[in-house]
């Protein structure tokens, strides 16, 4: 029942008294309102601005948050009012649908935020009334086409498990994907090119002997041709039958229109090959022919904006048909009249109705060949008002289709654009996230200092190393602290840094290094698990902490400027400067050990890894870069620490 | 602005007009017969502006809020929350046919309430001007909620007189009876059937009606329901509504 009905509600209650004299049975007791309140203001403070409504303009709605008794749990008892700490430009749409009862929605507001505050109070968005329903609806199909584009990117990654047919398949729809994909592509769409210049060549005159008129070259060099056309054919066929063999649905790709394109384009050969020396069938044969030229359509799976026109095309279908119908109308009418004006006048070519259809023909798509022209007045005057006619009839449709062809490209134009912005979108968050990693890490060296340096802490110290971290921070490195003393497993540095690190400096090499890099480090450890998260990954056996050699501000350069000056000789790819230390003394202090991980297990480690990393590179000294790192930050004595425990840092680097 | 000579003398000039140039009274008269054919032609012209008077006068402010209090049995406190939700659902400050219908037409979804509607607000439209004041509707609702039984039974009766003449026929309270059952709407139970809206109404007659002469007058009326526990008793039912 709407708002604004239900004050009316007394009224309909109180004109049942009418029906009192006629009732036959005895009436039911009416509801008594018990909580009979004087009608009171409620402050709602949203955000600071304050709304003041009555409290019965929120009770209409008692299945939203602001009628029921949820709005309870707002309630501030000092200052007497309701708070929400919401956004109060959004929440005046919202209180103005309990006052008038409509929805409105306002077109500056962004559909994704006014969805969520909908949602929030409880307000379902199929009661925006019907000025404004269209509006949202449309920007909500925007966005939803929006975010279903994001997802089908993320749908070209490279699922683990594909088995041979579906790889292929794949390999067919993006060539982009691997190399033997593109190098295909490539060569299909060469053979294309070939085959439509060869149907070309084919049938231009070339050099003739003196006693002959020219011969088309298809003639003159019947085999050489043949051989082409043989080739490019083959070529067709294989790739028809490996994408019908790759195709998920077969029944349903041999109905699409590009394999029928392909069928087309290779059926009249072999129809050849059939009906060779026939005199009979070689008209039939002749236009067969004709059809090879249809192999230029193959080329839309090489081109976007053929597709886009195609579909386009296909959209603008009623458009297109009007278009044809009005011309066809306006074609008989005018080729009558022109028929009949015509018919006085002597050699007129104007023999038959059907005759004047391609006068009328020519001249309302203004061509004017000039063939046949009308030669009585009646005539000449019916022509120039079918000129004039045609112009107009054909300018109609033209906008419709072109603004529906200009709508589909930049719908694809937009999808392209965000596909590279997504790149480089995901590289900033990626470095955000593994910054807040690495601030964990950080303080997880610094914390294992203060517990080396003294067990008496002052309290300044403590304050100082906690005054840079503010307290969600504190309390969530807490929380990642909680997590490995459960599962007796350290948080590791490797893959995060690297790939802030590779990010950071070369970011000309994008992804596919990136991923090469990953591959790397994976390869590197000698583990075969997937390390997919960028940032923090707790990998079982590779224990150890790994302390950077950086200060905490700045966090990926002066690293990353230690790095490249060891890394010149790598060329492109980046190091990441892991130091493991390994506790091997059993009886080390216990702070230590309960960091890292049980000793036993990590003198095991170490064994293993010793012998990679001595493989792959060895950096000069290892106290060389340490001073460096030193001087950037005070608390910084942990890598000196541990070289005195006589524990070894090795360093890996992870290819 | 003429000044009367100046009027008298046009006048003249006017009455010499047709001598001096030929025209005789039937041309002018032709004339006009013409004119009124194209206003007759295009009457929306003359229609739009009157609409636009009507419109300006339908927007309706009630007298003032003492007065109301002096005429009705409802508090000061009362009459103000009345008047927004009037004010909220009508902002033009009355009240037609067309909406009134829609509104009440709400409360029973299941039926059709339109006729029983119409009833209801040739009931509240005291002054029979097509629209609903608020001040009608308060009176309206300070009878029903407020007055004593005398009074509402005498505007019950009232409802039933469809044409106000002073008595219930069969026929108005035939129309009246189907009109309620009309909101029942299809899906009841026990089926609604043809002859149940009749039977009703013979057994209001028979009880109603005590000189038999075929109509229900005022004193009959209140006379039989003050004698009828449950209609008294039913008549307490909605007191509380405000």
């Amino acid at each position: 029942m709407a708002a604004g009905v239900a004050a009316w509600l007394p009224l309909a209650r109180a004109a049942a008294i009418g029906w009192m004299p006629v009732a036959n049975c005895p009436m039911p007791i009416a509801p008594r309102d018990h909580s009979k309140r004087q009608d009171e203001l409620i402050i709602l403070n949203v955000s600071g601005r304050r709304f003041q409504t009555w409290r019965t303009t929120l009770d209409r709605y008692p299945d939203t948050l602001l009628g029921s008794s949820e709005k309870e749990f707002f309630y501030n008892e000092e200052t007497k009012e309701y708070f929400f700490d919401r956004d109060p430009d959004a929440f005046r749409s919202v209180l103005n649908f309990y006052r008038t009862g409509k929805l409105h929605y306002p077109r500056y507001e962004c559909i994704s935020a006014y969805d969520e505050e909908l949602a929030f109070f409880g307000i379902i968005p199929e009661i925006i009334g019907d000025c404004c329903y269209e509006e949202y609806k449309d920007r909500k199909r925007e966005n939803a086409e929006r975010l279903m584009d994001d997802q089908e990117e993320n749908k070209d990654s490279k699922l683990p498990n594909m088995n041979f047919r579906e790889t292929m398949w794949r390999a067919f729809e993006n060539p982009h994907t691997s190399t033997m994909a593109l190098v295909f592509y490539y060569v299909t769409g060469f053979f294309i090119a070939v085959s439509v210049i060869t149907n070309v060549v084919e049938t231009v005159p070339c050099g003739s002997t003196p006693n002959q008129k020219d011969v088309p070259c298809g003639e003159r060099y019947t085999v050489a041709f043949f051989c082409m056309d043989t080739a490019c054919v083959m070529i067709f066929t294989v790739e028809y039958l490996l994408r019908l063999f790759a195709a998920p649905s077969r029944y349903r790709f041999m109905r699409s229109v590009m394999s029928i394109i392909d069928v087309v384009a290779i059926l009249p050969y072999y129809i050849g090959l059939v009906m060779t020396n026939n005199e009979d069938v070689s008209g039939a044969f002749v236009t067969l022919r004709v059809f090879r030229v249809f192999r230029i359509f193959k080329f839309s799976r090489h081109s976007q904006g053929l597709r886009i026109l195609g579909y386009t095309l296909k959209s603008c279908a009623s458009e297109l048909g009007f278009l044809l119908f009005s011309l066809t109308m306006a074609i008989i009418i005018f080729a009558t009249v022109m028929f009949y004006a015509e018919k006085g006048s002597s050699s007129s070519k104007f023999t038959s109705i059907p005759a004047s259809f391609w006068y009328t023909i020519v001249t309302m798509t203004t061509l004017g060949y000039g063939d046949m022209v009308p030669k009585t007045i009646a005539g000449k005057i019916f022509g120039s008002i079918c000129s004039l006619s045609g112009v107009l009839v054909i300018a109609l449709p033209v906008p419709v289709i072109v603004s529906n062809f200009s709508r589909i490209y930049h719908q694809n134009q937009r999808a392209d654009k965000r596909r590279a912005q997504k790149k480089a979108r995901l590289a900033r968050i990626r470095i955000a996230k593994t910054c807040s990693s690495n601030a964990y890490l950080q303080r997880k060296r610094n914390g294992l200092l203060s517990e080396l340096l003294d067990l008496t802490t002052s309290e300044e110290e403590q304050q100082h190393l906690n005054k840079s971290t503010s307290l969600l921070e504190s309390q969530h490195h807490h929380l990642l602290h909680c997590l490995e003393k459960t599962t007796s497993l350290s948080l590791s540095l490797s893959l995060s840094l690297s790939l802030s690190l590779s990010l950071a400096v070369s970011q000309a090499h994008e992804f596919i290094d990136e991923q090469m890099f990953e591959q790397n480090c994976v390869e590197s450890a000698l583990q075969s698990y997937p390390s997919r998260s960028p940032s923090l990954s707790s990998q079982e056996g590779f224990t150890g902490t790994c302390c950077s050699c950086r200060s905490r501000k700045s966090i990926p350069l002066p690293n990353s400027s230690m790095s490249t000056t060891h890394t010149h000789t790598q060329g492109l790819q980046e190091l990441s400067a892991l130091h493991i230390q390994c506790a091997e003394q059993q009886g080390h202090s216990s702070s230590r050990s309960s960091l890292n991980m049980q000793p036993n297990e990590v003198g095991r480690f170490n064994c293993r890894e010793r012998q990679i990393t001595t493989a792959i590179i060895s950096i000069p000294s290892p106290p060389a870069p340490i001073p460096e790192g030193d001087g950037h930050g005070p608390p910084n004595p942990g890598p000196s620490i541990s070289t005195t425990a006589s524990s070894n840092i090795v360093k890996v680097s992870a290819l | 602005m003429s000044t009367p000579a100046k009027r008298t003398h046009w006048r003249e000039g006017l009455r010499h007009f047709p001598r001096d140039h030929g025209l005789s009274k039937k041309v002018l008269l032709n004339c006009c017969l013409v004119r009124r054919i194209i206003t007759w032609a295009s009457p929306n012209k003359k229609d739009s502006v009157e609409d636009e008077l009507e419109l300006s006068a339908v927007r309706h402010r009630p007298e003032g809020l003492e007065k109301l209090e002096a005429q009705t049995r409802f508090s000061r406190k009362e009459l103000q929350i009345l008047y927004r939700g009037f004010k909220n659902e009508c902002p033009s400050g009355v009240v037609n046919e067309d909406t009134f219908k829609d509104i009440y037409s709400q409360f029973f979804p299941q039926g059709d309430a339109s006729t029983y509607a119409h009833f209801l607000f040739n009931a509240f439209d005291t002054d029979h001007n097509g629209s609903v004041s608020f001040e009608d509707f308060v009176m309206g609702l300070s009878i029903l909620l407020r007055g004593s039984v005398q009074e509402k039974l005498n505007w019950a009766f009232n409802l039933y007189d469809i044409n106000k003449d002073g008595y219930i026929t069969k026929e108005e309270m035939l129309d009246i009876m189907k009109a309620i059952y009309d909101m029942m709407g299809k899906c009841t139970y026990p089926i609604l059937k043809e002859e149940t809206p009749r039977q009703h109404v013979d057994m209001f007659f028979q009880k109603m009606d005590k000189n038999k002469d075929g109509v229900v007058t005022i004193d009959e009326f209140i006379d039989c329901c003050q004698n009828d526990e449950n209609i008294m008793r039913s008549m307490q039912l909605f007191e509380n509504v405000i």
